[in-house]
């Protein structure tokens, strides 16, 4: 019995410093790689090469006067950053960093984060709601109907890769990965990518915080801690989405000749240099630009990729493998060249009487 | 039951990362689409009409710098052709040429200013903007070699120049008109096939060709919605009419096609500079003009196609050596009559691409 | 209404460009550990007043636009003017060079090279009696006399003065930095 809760607490502390130190360093990696794609250097004077500007941004935010506007919703004001955090840091629990080293091995896994990870929504909508001003209000009704819609799509993705493996548990789907399920699932992957950007509010997606239209959308009113939270709560669900990508779609820790936990990191940095790279080059869509990508584009793709996979292993399961990647690239291009010639993105201008 | 609704203001306040300087734009939400429009503006009134009745003619042109900081150049032009109408100043050949090259690198630098802009309020992170500064840096130290200083240039005399071309400056404009056109092929790999850039402004904020004409719109805003009219062609100054070039016209005056007229625009006024620049005589470069001018009275109207728009100046001069009625026609302002127009009926965010995309200064507009 | 017409491949293709400005070297400069050469025709945040040359016309004083120029002359025994005193108002002066062309000698004023006006604070405040704290005139901006003439951190600029601006280095343009033509 003890033998468990030691397990837990070293656990714990390990995974509360990971998720820290990694946003520490995902902020730095993010703003000197933003800077380069621009053609400056970045962060380069808080020590050196600008390693210690995430803890002087720390700094900032911890000493910062915690302004409550008067007429906010006191109680939910103060709940709001917490409700958005919580969640985001029990998703870390059952992503494995190497052979079955994770906080539980939980053998429903994969449904387990989805299911904690929708939780999110209602902290954003109350910081939203109790801040009391029409530009938090604007940004927390675009974020509820972004972030709901595009569930449906980053779980339809996911269906794909519990068919192949044939379980829920996260190690048993890096274990059944001897060809990486990027190969195996091109459309999946597709489809899970532009939904995780959606769901933790990327570029293009990032309506939400819009800078130059409303603010700074949900967290307009925040200063201090709580906006820290915020900021924080941004960047591990970035950390969360790129981990899950990695166990999921691009094998995990497995690698050849060094430690599993390297390549595990190895492999979530190169997830989220990608996102950063999307970040760097493209504006942003309007609301109901992103509606109808979501509903119109990325479920009936997700819907047809479950169906496709379904017929390869009933019908095919001894097939060569690399046959089985050759069609499936094929059928991702085929699949979505057709798609986007048969739908309309977003509506135009209202008559007003 | 129908459902009650209500609609709600929203001011999008002078203060704001989005609107170019100080403009206030109070506006009527139903949800996301906006119902009614009224922008409050008059933030940045300095007086200039009146400072400068009380100042003599040469000790206003550095007030026509700040009317439209990101053109200085092209400002000063229109006002020393003005004052030089009206007294009868002739310019020699060579600071004839000498204009039209610099107006044409203003209208690079100020188009791309401009659209750097428009990216950034579509949301691109900064990025082609900082590409767009880039080339704007290279241009802005040709300015700064002439002269001397980096944004209010004070550099046109009545009659000619201050002081002529350093000589470092024509090698360096031949190695930027070499490499120019490359970097704006770039900016098209970036952001003309872009299709989230094509979604986002393609049929958006259209203004139709009776409209245009009637709201006195002029620039690229005018020859965006499918009118023939560049002053350059249809009413000569200086001596546009000895080099060709084309002016671009589009048809369906959205937003789409006002980025797409200015990229053209840069284009069309990189040939230009190469016509001039093989072309530039020898020769001097200040005509006759006295020291304390004193035109004789009357009034006198000229204008001049700027980056904007047509920049007018209407002089009235009474036989002294102060103006009597110094009057700027501001292109940013009768641009954007048409404002309300235009976004009734889109979304908050659509509201920012169209006002990104007039391509507005504040300076100009309040003076 | 809008259609996608082509399929992702714009933003392919911007995202290639993107990538290849990994490549090229940054643009910024890291001052203040290196500083760019400015033009040698610069209209600094300085003016400077030689007192030898200067023959007291009143021309300068005249041609600001701002009136930032205040001298005062007297005409001395050997019946030729002189200056007795003169100021300049760095708070309402635009910089606009139109003093430094409007003198007749050509060597009495000159603009200055200097751009680097920040100071932690000031140092010569004097408050008149009753008045607070933000009402006061600096009177660090207001010089006098011996105090507009050069020195090693007030270099003569070159502005319509061929004769100094030959003295300055070259300037430092972006198109000559290295490394950046390749694409």
């Amino acid at each position: 019995m003890s033998d468990f809760w030691i397990h837990l607490l070293v656990y714990l502390v390990i995974l509360f410093g990971f998720v820290i130190v990694s946003v520490l360093i995902f902020i730095w990696l993010e703003r000197r790689l933003i800077g380069r794609f621009q053609l400056r250097p970045g962060p380069n004077r808080a020590g050196p090469f600008g390693l210690l500007q995430p803890i002087a941004d720390a700094i900032k935010v911890l000493i910062k006067e915690d302004i409550i506007p008067s007429e906010a919703d006191k109680g939910v004001f103060w709940l709001a950053p917490l409700v958005a955090f919580v969640p985001v840091m029990l998703m870390f629990a059952a992503i494995p960093f190497a052979d079955g080293v994770m906080l539980v091995d939980l053998n429903i896994g994969i449904l387990y984060i989805l299911a904690v990870s929708s939780v999110t929504v209602i902290g954003i909508f109350m910081a939203g709601w109790s801040s009391n001003s029409k530009y938090s209000l604007l940004g927390a009704m675009r974020t509820i109907a972004q972030e709901v819609s595009y569930e449906i799509p980053l779980v339809l993705s996911i269906l794909g890769v519990v068919m192949l493996t044939g379980s829920l548990s996260m190690n048993e789907i890096v274990k059944a990965q001897d060809v990486p399920f990027i190969l195996l699932q091109p459309l999946g992957f597709f489809v899970y990518l532009s939904a995780a950007m959606a769901e933790v509010n990327r570029t293009p997606f990032d309506l939400l915080e819009a800078e130059s239209e409303i603010i700074a959308g949900f967290h307009t009113e925040y200063s201090g801690m709580k906006f820290g939270l915020f900021y924080l709560m941004e960047y591990a669900e970035v950390l969360a989405v790129s981990a899950i990508a990695t166990t999921l779609f691009l094998g995990g820790w497995q690698g050849p000749l060094l430690h599993p936990v390297f390549w595990f990191i190895a492999k979530v940095l190169l997830v989220f240099m990608f996102i950063i790279w999307v970040r760097a080059t493209l504006p942003r869509l309007r609301i109901d630009q992103v509606m109808a990508f979501g509903w119109k584009f990325l479920l009936p793709l997700s819907l047809a990729n479950l169906v496709i996979t379904a017929f390869e292993i009933l019908i095919a399961p001894d097939i060569n493998t690399a046959v089985l990647i050759g069609i499936n690239i094929a059928v991702m291009f085929g699949l979505i060249l057709l798609f986007s010639r048969f739908y309309k993105l977003g509506g135009g201008r209202v008559s007003i009487k | 039951m129908a459902i009650k609704t209500e609609n709600f203001i929203l001011n999008i306040g002078p203060q704001h990362p989005s609107t170019h300087g100080v403009f206030r734009l109070r506006i009527v939400l139903d949800g996301e689409v906006i119902t009614d429009l009224e922008p409050v503006f008059g933030y940045l009134h300095r007086g200039i009409e009146k400072l400068a009745e009380g100042r003599t003619y040469l000790q206003d042109i550095p007030f026509t710098d700040r009317l439209d900081y990101l053109g200085s150049m092209t400002n000063n032009h229109a006002y020393v052709m003005a004052v030089e109408k009206l007294a009868g100043i002739t310019v020699p050949e060579r600071a004839e040429y000498i204009r039209v090259i610099l107006d044409e690198l203003q209208r690079i630098a100020s188009h791309l200013a401009g659209l750097g802009f428009f990216l950034n309020d579509l949301g691109a992170l900064q990025t082609p903007l900082l590409y767009m500064f880039r080339e704007r840096e290279k241009i802005v130290e040709l300015f700064d070699m002439c002269s001397g200083q980096r944004l209010n240039y004070n550099y046109y005399r009545f009659g000619g120049f201050v002081q002529d071309l350093p000589e470092e400056f024509l090698p360096a404009l031949k190695i930027l008109l070499d490499t120019l056109p490359g970097f704006i092929d770039e900016y098209e790999q970036l952001i003309s096939t872009n299709e989230i850039v094509l979604i986002r402004t393609k049929g958006v904020g259209v203004l139709k060709r009776d409209l245009a004409i009637n709201s006195s719109a002029a620039g690229p805003v005018l020859r965006a919605s499918g009118i023939n009219w560049d002053i350059r062609r249809n009413d000569p100054y200086s001596i546009y009419n000895r080099f060709e070039f084309d002016i671009p016209i589009a048809k369906n005056g959205d937003t789409y096609d006002r980025y797409m007229i200015r990229i053209l625009e840069m284009r069309q006024s990189v040939r230009i500079l190469r016509q001039a620049v093989k072309d530039l005589p020898e020769g001097e470069i200040m005509g006759k003009a006295p020291k304390l001018l004193k035109p004789p009275a009357g009034e006198v109207y000229s204008r001049i196609e700027g980056p904007k728009g047509e920049l007018g100046f209407y002089l009235v001069s009474d036989g002294t050596d102060k103006p009597y009625r110094w009057r700027v026609r501001p292109p940013c302002l009768l641009n954007l009559s048409a404002l309300k127009d235009m976004v009734v009926g889109w979304k908050v965010a659509d509201l920012m691409a169209i006002f990104g995309s007039i391509d507005i200064v504040m300076g100009e507009v309040d003076r | 209404m809008s259609v996608l017409s082509n399929t992702g491949g714009g933003i392919l293709k911007g995202m290639r460009l993107t990538f290849k400005h990994l490549f090229r070297p940054w643009i910024t400069v890291q001052y203040p550990e290196e500083k760019l050469a400015m033009s040698k025709r610069i209209r600094g945040n300085q003016v400077i007043w030689v007192k030898e040359t200067c023959i007291a016309c009143l021309a300068c004083a005249r041609a600001c636009p701002v009136k930032a120029i205040n001298m005062e002359v007297s005409r001395g025994e050997d019946r030729k003017l002189k200056v007795d005193h003169m100021s300049i108002d760095f708070g309402l002066c635009i910089f606009c060079g139109l003093c430094v062309e409007s003198c007749p000698t050509k060597n009495a004023i000159y603009m200055g090279c200097g751009y680097e006006t920040t100071t932690y604070r000031c140092t010569n405040v004097e408050k008149a009696e009753g008045q607070s704290f933000s009402e006061c005139r600096c009177r660090e901006l207001i010089l006098t006399g011996d105090e507009l003439g050069p020195s090693e951190t007030r270099v003569l600029s070159g502005y319509d003065r061929p004769d100094a601006a030959e003295k300055l280095p070259l300037q430092t343009l972006l198109i000559n930095k290295k490394g950046y033509f390749e694409r």
